[in-house]
């Protein structure tokens, strides 16, 4: 096991290096840059950039340097300083923009990933074990209706009605007092009374995709000899399906999970934007939009990075499920 | 009541219309083993889970009683009871346990065995997990499991097969219960292993009185295990007498069907087998009447097809369900008729002339690679140093134990696997240098035919495109000749010809072998190497097969290699058989010499665990513990000693060689001073 988990951690490393040049090469190589963009807007408002200030921009930036060094005065930073660069827009270094944001990104994105897990999983079982029973069809149903949704649409209904029925108002994660102060009990109460509408909006979809993997999961090992023989030896119908069936099927399921940090941090962009939550989502497409490169070079490294650590947490977990991995690849 | 469970009227049905078994009588006797026997099909399993009520949705019993002796005296009603009632439960693993047939299967390889075991302990009593872990251990002690109390924490990926087995009975047998139902528990396994395990049941009836409903195909077996013998056929009893009377004597056409198409190994090895014709129908078309007369060599017309059969009870506890035996026994001959298969064997070439494949010094090592970087520590010796030479028109039988390289060896033959050293000669073509046209033509002139039908068939492919792919993929044929050729080779494996429409997935077992077959012959290959090619199917089916692949020979002027692990089946097909151990060829001779006059000890003990040889014969009994042996160990001397009964001290020394004459060779050191047994030559189960 030990040696298992040491390859897998190794085998991460040449997969970050790929990644962390190819999200700083698909920002640095398109034409145009921050500066193109700065004089752009002061032609927009009817001012000339002289090119001799947008050279001596690109110096100061560093933009006029080899793209390989660029990568590597970057990623060095990232790597030795935790010195993601500096944010032309914010005038900022990125680290200062983003970490708060991403603290409220895994927030809500754990959240919202308990909040899948408390209700799929246990409907997913009763689906399987009750199928074509009426419970299992509403599940269906309201499975399929959550998948065809769009989630923005979801959260400007469930806004509008908290506001219009309720008389609450949602927007955001904190109220407008709180959003710029210091972290106190006020503000975390605050930010609990507004995380459960986002965190069931981005939870809709993913719920009923984890409903139908269970319930098809669940299928598939419900018959198995193992179940008779277990059910042979006298134990409880509650008692064998948790231990064995349930068990079971939860392997291919937590191996499928490995993306599910990135579905709910780029995923939830839309959904941010509606509901003016402060998260990664909103900043991201400003990045871009703005090519505001180090930002985004930086952001689309973190995703990545996420992707990595998810399939290696799910890789670890299968392991740690399962003797077969354990035993047979240690 | 002498009977532990009385069986009354007993109804099964399917899906809620089709009754798989339409009312069934039976009773099983208290402190006796009774054998259910059967081809696959007739209801054995469904029953069993009958009694322990654990019928896999959407079958249930919807009819009839089985009754069950308590230990109190009572009587419970289990058909009466519902099946998630705390009584069911108590019965379930604590009256009457239970073992399977695949115990890969049937135990989750998630759990280690030791918490499986304890678990049906602690779901009876009330013990501590400490205690449950104590009698967990002494239990698998007690079935002969090696080192119990490190194989307690064992995974079942980490044990041999007969280990798990012996698990498997272990977590049966906890909670001693009255009943134990064993559902082909040794037909998974390896003839030696089965022996094993097959003992270890006898032992533990016989020293517990316990009452074991045992099922099985496999009337070899039988013979070895029984005390009473009941025969199903679609749901139904047709026969039931004491083991003796029942294999000496048998009473109803199926009866003496299955007995006759089971290899023998008494007399004429070769004697063609006859084999019942068709197959078990599906319950949804059981035929009016009696349910067997469609494949019933006495059926009369003006009975048997519509009027229903009733028991008839013969004396000293022999019944027979036949109408030839009933009210109207004389309207019957009850002659059997000889099967009309022409031994082929007979006058064939012997091994002379030049061989059609010479192998000199073959050998095919796999990697074995561990540690942090994979790298390669060692090699299992698959195939270690082979030569053989197989001629032309020849059935060569190829025997071992599973892991002895005996699959290795005929998929290296045929190109699966590219072999390390050595020298393969097929006619006149050098194998492991054929290149090109070369090479297109020993995958045209060796061809192979595997064990599972099911696996082995493109599930997508049309029955033709299967048969036909080899001659599209190499040389130029029309699609007309292509056709012709497919419709002639149905024909051939008989096949209906308006089957190349249709789809794997429309035929039987026996069907998909036959289709396995054709497309192995459709290049017009000399040699075909068959891996199994028999051991997946039913004993009636299993010798449909063995027949026409016979026939075939004759008529195609075929070789054959037929790989095996059954010894039956070796006897009946093979001119010659070669035995394998441990990667290496250990006696090699023609199949009486093999099977009359075993040179090598570990021929001796493969011949003495065919079951239903030794029965009940008194003295010791040659016995094979543990399993073949790591071939990836260094190895010095020979590799058979360790498990060898007659081993000295140079065994482990010396590394004995292949030799001999007049065409029967072994590898044992000893072979000229000791007399090994050949298989049994006169009392065997199956009378003429």
């Amino acid at each position: 096991m030990g040696s298992f988990m040491i390859r897998r951690i190794l085998y991460a490393i040449p997969a970050l290096i790929a990644v962390s040049l190819i999200s700083f090469l698909v920002i640095a190589i398109p034409p145009g840059d921050y500066v193109t963009r700065l004089a752009e807007m002061s032609a927009a408002a009817g001012d000339v950039m002289p090119i001799a200030e947008q050279e001596a921009l690109r110096k100061a930036y560093g933009l006029d340097l080899p793209v390989m060094v660029q990568y590597w005065n970057w990623i060095s930073g990232v790597v030795l300083r935790g010195d993601f660069g500096f944010s032309f827009s914010f005038n900022l270094p990125v680290k200062d923009v983003i970490w708060p944001r991403l603290g409220l990104t895994i927030v809500l994105s754990v959240a919202s990933l308990l909040f899948i897990w408390v209700v799929a999983i246990p409907i997913g079982i009763y689906s399987a074990v009750r199928r074509y029973s009426a419970g299992d069809y509403l599940a269906t149903f309201l499975g399929f209706l959550g998948l065809a949704v769009p989630n923005f649409l979801l959260a400007l209904a469930a806004m509008y009605i908290a506001f219009a029925w309720f008389g609450v108002n949602v927007g955001g994660l904190f109220s407008p007092e709180y959003v710029e102060a210091p972290w106190s009990w006020g503000r975390f109460v605050d930010l609990l009374g507004h995380l459960w509408l986002p965190m069931i909006v981005l939870g809709t979809a993913g719920t009923a995709s984890v409903i139908r993997v269970i319930r098809a999961n669940l299928l598939d090992e419900l018959h198995k000899p193992y179940v008779t023989a277990a059910r042979a030896k006298g134990k409880g119908e509650f008692a064998l399906l948790m231990k064995y069936p349930v068990r079971h099927a939860l392997n291919p399921f937590v191996s499928g999970q490995n993306d599910i940090f990135v579905d709910i941090v780029s995923g939830g962009t839309i959904v941010a934007i509606v509901m003016g939550l402060q998260t990664t989502g909103p900043l991201l497409l400003d990045a871009l939009r703005t090519q505001d490169m180090y930002m985004a070079s930086s952001f689309i490294l973190m995703l990545s990075v996420l992707v990595v650590i998810g399939t290696l947490l799910s890789d670890l977990l299968l392991a740690w499920l399962d003797p077969r991995i354990r035993y047979q690849q240690g | 009541m002498e009977n532990l469970v009385e069986i009354r009227d007993l109804r099964i049905t399917f899906a809620g219309a089709i009754d798989v078994v339409p009312g069934l009588d039976l009773n099983i006797p208290a402190g006796k083993t009774l054998c259910l026997v059967g081809e696959s099909g007739c209801g054995k399993s469904v029953t069993a889970k009958a009694i322990l009520q654990v019928i896999d949705h959407p079958g249930r019993v919807s009819g009839g009683s089985i009754n069950l002796r308590r230990p109190d005296g009572s009587v419970l009603d289990i058909a009466k009871e519902k099946p998630t009632s705390s009584v069911m439960r108590q019965v379930r693993g604590g009256d009457i346990a239970m073992i399977h047939q695949e115990p890969m299967s049937f135990l989750s390889p998630l759990y280690t065995i030791g918490n499986q075991i304890s678990e049906a302990l602690m779901l009876h009593r009330q013990v501590s997990e400490t205690e449950a872990r104590a009698e967990g251990i002494k239990m698998l002690e007690e079935v002969g499991m090696p080192d119990p109390a490190r194989r307690y924490d064992s995974y079942t990926f980490q044990l041999s097969g007969g280990q798990r087995q012996r698990a498997m009975i272990a977590m049966a047998l906890i909670n001693k219960p009255r009943l134990l139902i064993a559902d082909e528990p040794t037909t998974a396994l390896d003839v030696t292993t089965q022996a094993n395990i097959l003992d270890l049941l006898g032992e533990l009836q016989r020293e517990t009185g316990m009452v074991v409903l045992f099922i099985t195909h496999d009337l070899g077996v039988v013979a070895e295990i029984a005390d009473e013998v009941a025969v199903m056929y679609l749901g139904r009893i047709v026969e039931r007498a004491p083991v003796k009377e029942l294999l000496e004597n048998p009473k109803h056409p199926y009866t003496k069907g299955l007995l006759a198409s089971m290899p023998r190994l008494d007399g004429d090895f070769k004697a063609p087998l006859k084999a019942i014709p068709g197959m078990v129908p599906p319950p949804a078309l059981r035929p009016a009447g009696c349910s067997f007369h469609p494949r019933c060599e006495w059926a009369r017309k003006d009975m048997c097809g519509h009027v229903a059969v009733l028991d008839t009870d013969l004396g000293q506890g022999h019944m027979v369900a036949c109408h030839a035996y009933g009210p109207q026994a004389h309207k019957f001959d009850r002659v059997s008729r000889v099967s009309e298969v022409v031994s082929p064997v007979q006058g064939r070439a012997r091994a002379a002339g030049k061989p059609l494949l010479s192998i000199k010094n073959l050998h095919k090592h796999f990697p074995i690679r561990a540690g942090f970087f994979h790298r390669q520590v060692g090699a299992v010796r698959a195939v270690n140093d082979i030569s053989l030479d197989v001629f032309p028109g020849e059935t060569l039988g190829l025997v071992g134990e599973s892991g002895c390289g005996k699959s290795t060896l005929g998929q290296t033959l045929v190109g699966l696997h590219r072999a390390d050293s050595g020298a393969v000669q097929f006619d006149n073509v050098d194998v492991r240098a054929a290149r090109g046209e070369n090479a297109k033509k020993l995958r045209t002139d060796i061809r192979m035919v595997f064990q599972d039908p099911t696996g082995s068939l493109n599930p997508r492919m049309r029955v033709r495109d299967i048969i036909g792919e080899v001659l599209q993929v190499n040389g130029n044929h029309s699609r007309a000749e292509i056709e012709d050729k497919v419709q002639d080779l149905l024909a051939r494996v008989g096949l209906s010809p308006d089957y190349a429409e249709r789809y794997p997935h429309a035929f039987s077992g026996g069907q998909r072998q036959r289709i396995a077959i054709a497309r192995a012959l459709a290049s017009d290959p000399k040699l075909v190497i068959a891996d199994e090619a028999v051991s997946a199917l039913d004993v009636s089916v299993q010798t449909q097969i063995i027949n026409m692949m016979k026939a075939l020979q004759a008529e195609m002027g075929l070789t054959y290699i037929f790989v095996s692990h059954d010894l039956g089946v070796i006897a009946n097909i093979s001119d010659r058989v070669a035995v394998m151990y441990a990667g290496r060829i250990v006696e090699l001779g023609e199949t009486d010499q093999i099977f009359r006059n075993p040179r090598h000890p570990y021929t001796e003990a493969l011949l003495a665990a065919i079951p239903g040889r030794g029965a009940r014969k008194s003295g010791p009994r040659i016995r094979l513990t543990g399993h073949v042996p790591d071939t990836s160990a260094p190895l010095q001397g020979c590799a058979f000693a360790d498990r060898c009964p007659y081993a000295l001290e140079a065994c482990r020394r010396i590394q004995p060689t292949l030799k001999g004459a007049a065409g029967h060779l072994d590898a044992c050191i000893r072979s000229d001073e000791l007399r090994m047994q050949p298989v049994a030559p006169k009392h065997t189960t199956v009378p003429a």
